[in-house]
């Protein structure tokens, strides 16, 4: 059947505001979660206000299910309101004026549901994401949690086409944000429809999405899965915010257990984790180094890519990892691709936050 | 200097509550002249805050929210009335809809209502000189709002009118009330454009302040139980505000 091609997300525009312009496509099917990763400014909340409505484009098309939701070549343009677009907004903005429940049930009230049935069944939504209880606080008295969640069932109540999220987990303390992260996972899986993630945070973009466009200034300069952008950054952006190494694994008494492969850890952290490596932080030797540092082991270099100035390493088991040395040095050590190398990195320079199941 | 400064107010309220005739008060409240001046003033200051409602609420969104041109033109209109001599203002309002006036002879043959000289009058001098107060704060808290809170609106499935009467206006509903307080209270204290426009005629024009300034020549008790009375509702208007909407402002 052709059903199939049509539905999901297919989004090719231009749009401007003012001196900005943002030049975007991409097509994200049912069921996939595609992120939106860029710096602040480079265009990533334009483009969800674009595909929501609340702009419209310049040049292009934007459909959904097959349906034309803005196409100006073709004069149609359906206001944010007839389009079936849940979303998650940047500080979630709940409505200051009215109880949790009334915030969950405005997007069923506007749409003609009845008082009682739409609290109903924003009272379901509720207790689905743990909220029972809650349902008569106003916003200013949630936590950042509980408003992430109350933002979320306020966009899933309708049963939305297309989810999109800008942000979600930005507004959040460390402490809360590895949890809320796993819970978000849980109801974008149960979410039918296409996903679209809006992120500054390369960690949320690669364990919530299975493909990631890089934006920069207005315009995708890198499209691909996590592997691709985490292992093969091509933009400067990319490779300082995007190609840390991001290894999970068990921790306990000052080591880190990452695919059968132990390394020493500064924290004192027990249970799962998510560890970070930045590939700068990484040395790279011909020989065992002396007097060196715990984490030591040999390796082989799978790719050798240069950045500019720049090169990336990636090198091959016990512990596949992406390096970025200067050119220079490439130079000096006469690396190949093939070659047995040693690499060292002290424990303080691995990152290790909490990952509870 | 400062506390010279604070007497220049506090002197005037003290030597008025000291002139006081405190056991006479009832009496003078109770008479016909000062209950008709506070109930006219009452009716005529409560319709032109309903009138300044209606119209100005819409003006101040356009000049919040629509970009036409002459929009800086517009708002300095809107706040002349703040600045002008409000006697300069009655005049004005003669000249526009006096019996030979711009656009008041049309209105007397259309429909034989004569606005000069009428308790109509009063309310449409007290809606010219009361009505800035209501537009300005409300277009300022309009301009404050985060219109990010009417998209998301939008995105839930909400029309225009459903962000307008579900979202825009209870979240300046504080900012709301605080301007229709102010226009109230201005409407209720009008003098000038009042007895230029709408003379000053017992039971029908003759508002509480223009009561107050007959009263002087003639009854100097009833005077200041009428001053009296306008004090204590500036002063309550002064407290509500500031409890509860003045930082809304």
């Amino acid at each position: 059947m052709e059903g199939a091609l049509g539905a999901g997300l297919d989004a090719r525009f231009e749009v401007r505001r003012g001196e900005f312009r943002l030049a975007l496509g991409l097509s994200i099917p049912l069921g996939r979660t595609v992120a939106l990763l860029g710096p602040n400014g480079a265009g990533k909340t334009t483009a969800l206000a674009t595909i929501a409505g609340l702009h419209a484009v310049q040049q292009g098309r934007i459909s959904l299910g097959g349906v034309t939701l803005d196409d100006p070549a073709a004069g149609v343009f359906v206001p944010p309101e007839q389009r079936r677009v849940g979303v998650v907004f940047q500080d979630y903005l709940l409505f200051p004026h009215l109880t949790v429940i009334e915030n969950v049930a405005f997007g069923l009230r506007s749409r003609g549901v009845a008082r009682l049935p739409a609290q109903e069944r924003a009272a379901d939504w509720l207790g689905r994401m743990g909220l029972a209880g809650l349902e008569g606080r106003r916003p200013d008295d949630l936590s950042g949690g509980q408003a992430q969640r109350v933002a979320l069932a306020r966009a899933l109540v309708s049963d939305p086409e297309l989810l999109l999220l800008d942000e979600p987990l930005s507004a959040l303390d460390v402490t809360t944000r590895g949890r809320l992260r796993r819970s978000l996972a849980e109801h974008l899986a149960a979410f039918p429809g296409p996903r679209l993630l809006i992120t500054h945070d390369p960690a949320e973009a690669f364990l919530l999405a299975s493909e990631i466009h890089v934006v920069e200034g207005g315009a995708v300069t890198q499209s691909g899965t996590a592997e691709d952008i985490r292992l093969r950054p091509r933009t400067a952006y990319a490779a300082d915010l995007a190609g840390s190494n991001l290894l999970e694994g068990i921790a306990g008494e000052g080591r880190v257990m990452v695919a059968g492969h132990e390394l020493h850890i500064a924290d004192d952290v027990e249970g799962p984790v998510l560890a970070t490596i930045r590939p700068n932080a990484v040395s790279v030797h011909r020989q065992l180094p002396e007097g060196s540092p715990r984490n030591t082991w040999a390796t082989t270099i799978d790719l050798i890519e240069h950045l500019g100035e720049r090169v990336r390493i990636r090198t091959g088991p016990p512990l596949i990892l992406a390096i970025e040395i200067t050119a220079e040095a490439t130079e000096a050590l006469g690396l190949a691709v093939g070659d047995e190398i040693w690499v060292s990195i002290k424990a303080t320079e691995i990152g290790v936050q909490a990952d509870p199941a | 200097m400062g506390c010279i400064g604070l007497a220049w107010f506090v002197v005037p309220l003290v030597a008025l509550v000291a002139r006081t005739p405190w056991s006479a008060l009832p009496r003078i409240l109770g008479s016909e002249i000062v209950s008709d001046a506070l109930s006219l003033s009452l009716v005529t200051s409560v319709a032109a805050t309903a009138v300044a409602a209606v119209l100005g609420i819409p003006l101040a969104w356009l000049m919040a929210r629509v970009e036409f041109p002459g929009r800086a033109l517009v708002r300095g209109l809107v706040t002349l009335p703040l600045v002008l001599p409000p006697v300069v203002g009655g005049a004005a309002l003669l000249f526009a809809l006096g019996r030979r006036g711009l656009v008041g002879e049309a209105i007397s043959q259309a429909t034989g209502l004569v606005l000069p000289f009428s308790t109509w009058g009063v309310i449409v001098a007290n809606v010219f000189v009361a009505m800035p107060f209501l537009v300005i704060t409300v277009e300022g808290a309009l301009r404050n709002l985060d219109s990010r809170y009417e998209g998301a609106a939008a995105t839930l499935g909400a029309g225009r009118w459903t962000v307008l009467r579900r979202v825009t206006v209870p979240m300046i509903g504080p900012s709301v009330v605080a301007g229709l307080v102010l226009c109230w209270a201005r409407a209720l204290g009008e003098f000038g454009a009042t007895i230029t426009f709408a003379g000053n005629l017992p039971g029908r024009t003759q508002t509480l302040p223009l009561a107050v300034f007959v009263a002087l020549e003639s009854d100097r008790d009833a005077a200041v139980a009428l001053s009296l009375v306008m004090v204590a509702v500036s002063l309550v208007v002064l407290i509500v505000l500031r409890e509860r909407w003045w930082k809304a402002l």
